[in-house]
């Protein structure tokens, strides 16, 4: 390489940087910095005159400090929860030889594809106090028509155990994932020192694993604290608010926008604690553990012990998806929502009312599908750009972009619907009322988890491949497309599918954000719901799942793109 | 159901209030019938949003029997409760977004509302001006009443025997029915929000509280007790609607409709075009269509709720409107307190 060759390649980097940079600083203050802007502006004002009332209002009226002590508890719940089932489950799959490990971990899946929302109907079905097909069994079982229910899920309890079954697989991804990335070689290093199989496990394994525990338990207190459609569908009939019910409760007529902009202050400032906390505890211990070389990791052999532990996998999977899926497939085919299907009462009135009588479906169904693919797309392209120019640290001012980019996990959905309700709703950008605005929230929601996904996949690929390849005479971008993208081909799919799934299950930013025109599949079921249309419900439900696994199958499908699995989600 | 005229007397008392502002000088614009023209123009603009607050399957019914009637035009059915819908489109309207062109509220109140902010836009189709008695026409034109329906108790027959059974808004309040009641909200529903207003006003908030501490399973639209009801959900249905009930009850579900002794509480389902209307043509014509004497027959064969129009023949067997003792329906006194029902509600019922 002469020094004539290096320097115009050189300016050319420069000329690039800048633009990307700013082009993409711009992205980011879009969808962060103005909503949370306008959050704080409306949280400290009343028509426009400047107030600490709102927080007044919300520190001494009991009917937002009720709420906020719900949420806390059933954050908290639902984390240790969530813990306590999915370390054993990740372990059991990742470390074991526990039989059918992948057709559980594909089961994992499936339940994370699940809307929450879909997931709390799901249990109306099965275990509301007296309808419900679990407590219709108990009394058959009993003979005892007039016995008290097995399960109420119209309590605390009931949205704590709905709650966690749809955060659960956030946990088991993190924890199976880890110990799936704990090399073999430090398991064996310690055994041929003469550490036994649970010395080995209790020194190694499960150190190297813990962080990842850690941070799950974090994910799942904020997914708990932030979810809105579970809380809404379970906690209402039950006559209680969670934080996230009581903010959509303020969009009551007439709006009380500036309370509804204080209340969603406490969440922020809990997430972003609840992060700051995650990274003290964290923050310097990553290690790059997958370099060039790496050993498969170690299965711990459990004998007879292995049929117990598929026991218990399947047993946990009925929860999340056994159940709730035979209860939704029942109530789409049967005349009665919770009668178990028969000739008596068998039915396609439910599909025939969805198909050809609903006519909000083909809407909702197209508006899903374009902001799914559009959402996917654009926001894969925006994480991949900036996480490339983080992890090779290719232009200056890279820092603000990875901070922008991962600024939104700490807002969550309803937080941010709010914020950007009150952006875009108001000169200088109209935006409410199209898909724009729907696109916008949903870009943002999903890009910290893209973002970090692909960072990390980017430096997994360590440097020395790319430059050994630019050693044996390869431009930089020669070496990307060579070395770089192939390997990471996988982690942007797994990105693209990622996105698509999550707004495919999106409520909490679009319930505050639909139109009757931009209305999505999942607010048309909230819809429904407010009827009762159970039987309509199953039907659309099972369309959005089909829709959910034919586009990631599809995908998957493409020439070249190899098969994928969402382990990485 | 047809209204005979010893039935408007006894109704028209029941609708005392509404009437209160029908004394000013009528400036209705002229009735106008369903021309060649108007058809072809709806045709044109081929569709139409229409939001309401009616059960979503009878909803899309008319919208099917519309479509079917005048080929071209897909009505897209926007349904939710009414407050919501009330929301929903002061939040449209606040964004300058134009979607809804006709919409048929549960609550008379938002008629009042919206005329007031000047959003509806005056039309009489030629059925109301000829067979709506006056009391039910809006003395500017700007709506119609369309339908009209009561929110009654209920109870699942399976598990209730008919002696048992609560006869008045007073028998809800026995212990023996802790925790196996449903209601609906006044902050969703339209229905609930009227029903609230007329029960608080007869009966006294004090009812409400000391049902509130009966462990009601609280849902939101006032179609959906009596759909808990059916699925055996809940036992007694402390507030919702009887049609559904009805519909479930001829459906062959085990349930049964029950007008409390105190009076029923009366709702009104007034239907108005807005002035931003994106398809002004297909939404008169969809207006003259419901009000139509076909449309409203529907109503009361399919939807079975109570029609003010003269024309329209009653089922036979059905339950009479004079035959129920009525609670007053007074929308301009729903206007007034609405906001201070929905506060008083969420803090005696925690949501």
């Amino acid at each position: 390489m002469t020094v004539t060759a290096v320097a115009p390649a050189r300016r050319a980097r420069l000329d690039l940087s800048w633009p990307v940079l700013i082009g993409f600083a711009l992205i980011l203050c879009a969808l962060i910095v103005l909503p949370m802007s306008w959050l704080v502006y409306f949280s400290v004002t009343d028509k426009g005159h400047f107030t600490l009332a709102n927080f007044v209002k919300l520190a001494t009226d009991p009917t937002f400090i009720d709420p906020l002590v719900t949420t806390v508890i059933l954050a908290t719940s639902s984390a240790v929860i969530c813990c306590a089932v999915a370390a054993p489950m990740g372990w059991l799959i990742a470390r074991t030889d526990m039989p059918l490990r992948r057709t559980i971990r594909a089961l994992v899946t499936a339940s994370f594809v699940t809307p929450p929302f879909l997931g709390a109907i799901a249990w109306e079905l099965l275990a509301a106090p007296n309808s419900g097909l679990l407590n219709q069994a108990w009394r058959a079982l009993l003979r005892d028509p007039q016995a008290e229910p097995l399960f109420d899920i119209y309590t605390l309890p009931g949205l704590i155990f709905v709650v966690s079954c749809y955060t659960f697989p956030y946990v088991f991804v993190l924890v199976a994932n880890a110990l799936d990335r704990i090399p073999g070689d430090l398991e064996d290093a310690s055994s041929i020192l003469g550490g036994r199989t649970w010395t080995t496990a209790r020194r190694v394994t499960i150190p190297l694993a813990l962080p990842a525990l850690l941070a799950g338990a974090l994910v799942a207190f904020l997914q708990a604290m932030t979810l809105f459609g579970s809380p809404a569908i379970l906690a209402i009939p039950a006559g209680f608010h969670t934080m996230t019910t009581k903010i959509w409760s303020l969009f009551q007529y007439p709006p009380k926008l500036e309370l509804a902009a204080a209340a969603s202050l406490p969440l922020l400032v809990l997430t972003v604690l609840l992060l700051r906390a995650e990274h003290m505890i964290l923050g310097r211990r990553s290690y790059a553990l997958v370099g060039g070389r790496q050993s498969d990791p170690r299965l711990v052999r459990l004998g007879a012990w292995k049929w117990a532990a598929l026991g218990f996998a399947f047993l946990v999977l009925l929860n999340p998806v056994f159940l709730p899926y035979g209860a939704l497939l029942n109530a789409a085919f049967s005349r009665v929502a919770t009668q178990i299907v028969s000739f008596g009462n068998f039915t396609l009135r439910n599909i025939e009312f969805v198909f050809f009588e609903l006519s909000a479906t083909k809407l909702a169904v197209r508006n899903t599908l374009i902001l799914g693919v559009s959402s996917a797309t654009v926001g894969t392209l925006i994480a991949v750009v900036i996480s490339y120019v983080t992890a090779r640290k290719a232009i200056a001012g890279w820092r603000a972009l990875a901070f922008l980019a991962t600024a939104p996990i700490a807002v969550p959905g309803i937080v941010l619907g709010v914020g950007l309700f009150l952006s875009y709703t108001r000169p200088p950008f109209v935006l409410y009322g199209t898909l724009w605005i729907l696109l916008v929230a949903f870009v943002t929601i999903a890009l910290p988890a893209a973002y970090q996904q692909l960072q990390a996949a980017f430096r997994s690929v360590s440097v020395d491949l790319e430059e050994a390849s630019r050693i044996l005479g390869a431009t930089r971008l020669q070496a990307l497309a060579h070395i770089t993208a192939p390997l990471l081909r996988t982690s942007v799919i797994a990105t693209w599918c990622f996105i698509f799934v999550g707004v495919i299950r999106e409520l909490s930013a679009a319930i505050i954000l639909f139109t009757s025109e931009t209305k999505v599949i999942s607010v048309l079921i909230f819809d429904l719901n407010e009827s009762g249309d159970l039987g309509a419900i199953a039907v659309l439900g099972l369309i959005m799942l089909v829709i959910t696994f034919a586009v990631v199958i599809a995908i998957n499908r493409i020439p070249g793109f190899g098969a994928i699995r969402l382990r990485n989600a | 159901m047809k209204l005979s005229r010893r039935t408007f007397l006894k109704l028209s008392t029941a609708l005392a209030a509404s009437t209160a502002f029908a004394t000013r000088v009528a400036a209705a614009p002229p009735a106008e019938p369903v021309t060649p023209a108007l058809i072809e123009a709806a045709k044109k603009e081929g569709k139409l949003a229409y939001y309401t607050a009616m059960d979503l399957p009878i909803a899309e019914k008319f919208a099917k029997a519309f479509e079917a009637k005048y080929q071209g035009i897909a009505v897209r059915v926007e349904r939710s409760g009414a407050e919501r819908v009330f929301q929903r489109i002061a939040q449209e309207q606040g964004s300058n977004i134009n979607a809804v062109d006709v919409v048929n509220t549960a609550d008379g109140a938002h008629i009042i509302v919206w005329k007031r902010n000047g959003w509806l836009q005056p039309y009489v189709p030629e059925d109301v001006a000829q067979y709506f008695p006056e009391q039910y026409r809006d003395p500017d034109g700007v709506s119609a009443l369309t339908r009209v329906w009561l929110s009654s108790l209920g109870y699942n027959t399976n598990l209730v025997k008919a002696e048992d059974a609560p006869k008045s808004f007073a028998d809800l309040l026995d212990p023996k029915w802790m925790g196996k009641m449903v209601k609906a909200h006044p902050g969703y529903s339209g229905t609930i929000m009227t029903a609230t207003f007329q029960i608080a006003r007869d009966l006294g908030w004090e009812y409400l509280e000391k049902l509130s501490r009966q462990r009601v399973m609280q849902v939101q639209s006032s179609t959906d007790p009596p759909k808990k009801l059916a699925l055996g959900e809940r036992a007694v249905m402390a507030d919702g609607n009887d049609y559904n009930l009805i519909l479930l009850k001829e459906r062959g579900d085990p349930v049964e409709v029950v007008y409390p002794t105190e009076g029923t509480p009366f709702v009104s389902g007034p239907t108005a075009i807005f002035k931003s209307a994106p398809n002004p043509n297909a939404a008169r014509l969809f207006q003259s269509f419901l009000h139509s004497r076909e449309g409203q027959q529907l109503l009361v064969d399919f939807a079975r709720q109570h029609s003010v129009h003269t024309q329209v023949t009653e089922k036979p067997g059905a339950l009479k409107l004079t035959d129920i003792k009525l609670m007053k329906d007074d929308p301009v006194g729903v206007e007034a307190q609405a906001e201070e029902i929905k506060a008083r509600y969420a803090k005696i019922f925690k949501v």
